[in-house]
Formats: structure tokens, sequence, C-alpha cells
């Protein structure tokens, strides 16, 4: 057993709990984006940051792949971390403000705007589908493709992939493109954006056969009028 | 594409963790990495191909479309821009007709730019091959364009600026050695006959002093000492100082037009050579 401490509340954890899970176990939130339950933690978009060490010495680290360590001392919301956690908001607001997940948790955490020049992607990178198609779907269709500012997700050489079975689970955990879901109720819908994005599965007869996660799934909506 | 070339190169390596070692020699091989090539690699190595075209997408020396035969990089970092790079670059643009990044549609030349090749101070920096050009103005593009084309600035240190060619003779009978039917990187080849636990055959060495490309006819193994002679007299030309670099015999042949002589070492795969001007020993 390890022991830590959260916020100044001891706790003790197994060997190789994140600092992450021991923070929930705790009861501390701590949001998250590009971490799920049953993925391999990946810290791509460092909103789970909290700040370990004392003094001068004190840094910020993503928790979700932090392992915990002896005498660990932990702040989940100090005002260093929360100043970081608005500016990531920020910056994600700026690349993807149509998802209605990044558009709670601004307003979870009181950002009200950003400051940078808009852009409108519907990918902030989080490898949540890469992750998802790989160790979930056991498929591998899908990967990051380029780097830096090239760098995209999608199958190689922009080509159907063979092993893709169509599952959809990469578009049911995306949290950039999930505003799609509040297609069927448009009156709960915060941009409308999503109407105006076509799911790949309306265009195509193959897809009938689609096993799908999503519910409601917005194309089988659109499909029904 | 040569399917038993790549499922060779991809077993060589070990297993799992060598793509990019696997994706380098392919590369190698190809000067590209064709889409054939990286879903055997996938298949032999067993990650899927999106992890694969991942690796090759990430890394600026994978191309996934043919390279040219020759490779020109202009360096565009902020000392070599401050420079002037840009109409370097501009230059470039406008006398190969294509973009960065781009090949000359006769496959002759790739155009690339760079973000630093960490020569700042002789910027701007253009790399032609492995060849650095310092302080590069738009009135030098043509030149090394040229030179390029010309494979002058190639790997194995085809052409350097620092390398010249010798005409050489037999010390006895006082006949040119010079094979002028063969060419070794743009110089007639130095001819001379080897032989060697009973077996001969020919040898033709480069006669660009301090390169060391040569064509057996027979397969010797390394670290071995062979008898060089001449191929008009048969005389040997094993002769008196050992090698400097590893003592073996050396073989002299006479350089033309003064009294000079150029030694070379017998042991195969040793590079000592070094020449003899009226007596003033350059060793090299």
């Amino acid at each position: 057993m390890i022991t830590l401490s959260i916020n100044g509340l001891p706790a003790s954890v197994e060997k190789g709990t994140t600092v992450l899970e021991a923070a929930r176990f705790l009861g501390f939130p701590i949001p998250t984006l590009c971490h799920k339950e049953g993925l391999t933690p990946y810290g791509a978009c460092r909103l789970c940051v909290v700040e370990i060490g004392e003094g001068p010495g004190a840094r910020l680290v993503s928790s979700c792949t932090y392992p915990a360590e002896e005498g660990l001392k932990v702040r989940t919301a100090s005002e260093r971390v929360m100043k970081a956690r608005r500016m990531i908001i920020e910056l994600l607001l700026a690349s993807c403000p149509q998802s209605k997940t990044i558009q709670d948790l601004a307003s979870r955490h009181n950002v009200r705007q950003q400051r940078f020049r808009q852009e409108h992607e519907n990918c902030i990178l989080c490898g949540l589908c890469v992750r998802m198609c790989k160790e979930q779907m056991m498929a591998g269709a899908i990967g990051f493709r380029g780097r830096g500012k090239n760098r995209s997700i999608g199958t190689p050489f922009d080509m159907r992939s063979e092993e893709c079975r169509l599952c959809g689970g990469c578009m049911q955990i995306c949290p950039a493109c999930q505003a799609r879901c509040t297609y069927t109720e448009p009156e709960r819908a915060i941009c409308g954006g999503c109407a105006n994005l076509s799911p790949p599965c309306l265009e195509k007869e193959q897809f009938t056969d689609m096993m799908c996660y999503m519910s409601p799934c917005v194309a089988c909506e659109i499909k029904k009028d | 594409m040569d399917t038993e070339r790549i499922l060779s190169i991809i077993r060589s390596s070990n297993g799992k963790g060598g793509i990019i070692s696997i994706l380098e020699e392919i590369q190698e091989e190809f000067t590209y990495l064709p889409e054939a090539a990286l879903r055997l690699v996938a298949k032999e190595t067993e990650r899927s191909l999106a992890d694969i075209y991942g690796v090759a997408t990430f890394y600026k020396a994978f191309s996934l479309k043919p390279r040219g035969r020759h490779c020109v990089s202009a360096c565009l970092g902020t000392a070599c821009h401050v420079r002037g790079a840009r109409t370097i670059v501009e230059e470039f643009k406008e006398q190969l007709h294509v973009s960065p990044g781009e090949t000359t549609p006769d496959k002759e030349i790739t155009f690339e730019t760079v973000n630093c090749l960490g020569a700042c101070a002789l910027g701007p920096i253009v790399v032609s091959d492995e060849h650095y050009f310092a302080n590069v103005t738009a009135r030098g593009v043509r030149d090394i364009i040229q030179g390029t084309k010309d494979g002058t600035y190639g790997s194995n240190g085809r052409g350097r600026e620092d390398l010249f060619s010798l005409e050489v003779s037999c010390p006895t009978c006082n006949r040119s050695l010079m094979d002028k039917e063969q060419y070794l990187y743009d110089h007639p080849a130095i001819l001379v006959n080897v032989s060697m636990n009973g077996k001969k055959g020919r040898l033709r060495i480069s006669s660009l002093y301090g390169h060391f490309a040569e064509i057996r006819e027979h397969d010797i193994p390394n670290d071995t000492i062979v008898n060089l002679s001449c191929p008009h007299c048969s005389a040997n030309l094993r002769s008196g100082p050992g090698c400097v670099e590893c003592g073996a015999p050396t073989a002299s042949m006479r350089v033309n037009g003064g009294d000079g002589v150029m030694r070379i070492c017998t042991r195969t795969g040793c590079s000592g050579h070094m020449l003899d001007l009226d007596g003033e020993g350059t060793g090299q």
C-alpha cells in the first residue's frame, strides 16, 4: 500500500494506482477528457492536471498518467491548477467550439470566452477513438497520422480499412463530434452545429448493417424523417 | 515491387521492436515506402497497418511518395531565413519548377526545405545529397542544380571536392593501368590483376584518391592479403614499405606526369593508401 496526501487528506492506495484514481476514490473531482476507464491512460488533453510537491519544487503533472508515490502531496484544485485548466479549456474551445463536451467543461469552469484565433476543427486529437478501436474493439483500424499541425486521425491511406467492422465505437466515444447526438432534440442543442454535419452512415447503403453504439443515433433519426 | 526483398529485410530485423529500422531499410531500397511494403510490414510484424502508417507519416525522413535520385534541401531556419534563404528557395522553385517537397518530373531531384541544419553561422545552407553548401547565393543555385544532376555530390563521396582523380601506370612496363571502358564515379577505373590462393581475377579500383570503391570479379573475403599485378606485363606491384594503417604489404603504381608513386594496401577491407610525390610522403 502507498500512502499519499491529496488536498491534505491522507489516502492509502494499491501500488500502481494513478493519482487520478486515488483522488476520485476520495471524492475529489478532476475533470478529464481523454481518460476513459477501460482504455490505457494517454495524457493527451492535460485537463486532469494536478500540482504535486511543495514550495518551489511544486509542478503540474497529468494525474491520469502519474502513478501514486509514497508521501506524495497532491493538490487537485490549487490556484495554479485551476489557471492551467482554464487555459487548456480555452485552447480546446479555440479548436473545437462546437463540441458539447467541451462547452460543458467550459461552463463548469466558468470559462466564458477564449482569447485565441477561432478554428473549427472536429478533432482535438485526444486519441480516444484510436484507443477504443484498438483496445476495446480489437481492430486497430484507425490511428494517428502525420506530425505537428498536420497530425490527424484516420485510416491508413484514407481508404476504408479492412479491419474496420463499422462498430461505431469511435463515433460513440468521440468528445469532439458528440454534439451530433443532440440533433434529435434541437432545443437542447447548444450551437446546432451538429445539424450541419452529415454522419457517414447516412450516405452509403452498405452501412445499414452497422452495429451502432450511438443512442439516440443521429443517422437513424434522420433516416426516419 | 520486390516482395522477397522486403520480406528478407523484415525477417533480418528483430521482430516487433524494429519498425523504424525496417522502414529505413525499405526506404533505402526503394527511395520511398510503397503502400504494399507497409501492408507487408504490418502483416509480418503483427501490428496494425494504422500503427505502421502512423510511424511512416510521423517521421520526416520517411516518404510515401517516390523520390528523385538526388535530394536537395534548403535550410529555412531562423539564421538562414534572415540571411535570405527565402530567395534561394524561390530560385530553386523557379529553376526546378517544383515546390518544396516535390520531385522533378524526370525523377532526378527531390527538393525539400528543412528547418535547421545546425550550421547557422554559414547560412544560407543548401545540402545537395551529402554535400553542404555554405553562404549560398541565388546566383549559385544553377551550379548546385547542375552539379546535383551530374551526380557530383552523391553518396559514397562521389566526386567530393577534396577528391581528385589520379592516372597511374605500371612501374615496370610503364603502360597505363587506366581502364577507359569502365568508369567508376565518372572517372576511368584503375584495372589490375588480382590473385589469391591460386585464384585469379581482375580488380577495378576508383581512381579518385581517398575513395575506396572497387569492383571485384571474384568474391574475396575481407582481411585477406592479395597479390596485385600489372595486367599488361604481369609484374607484381608489391613494393617496399608496409601499409601505414595495418602494416600489410602495399602495391605501388606510378602516377602519370611526375615521379609520384601511389601505394595502396593489399589487404582487402583496409583503406590504407598513400601518395608519394617527388619523395614527399603525404600519408592519409
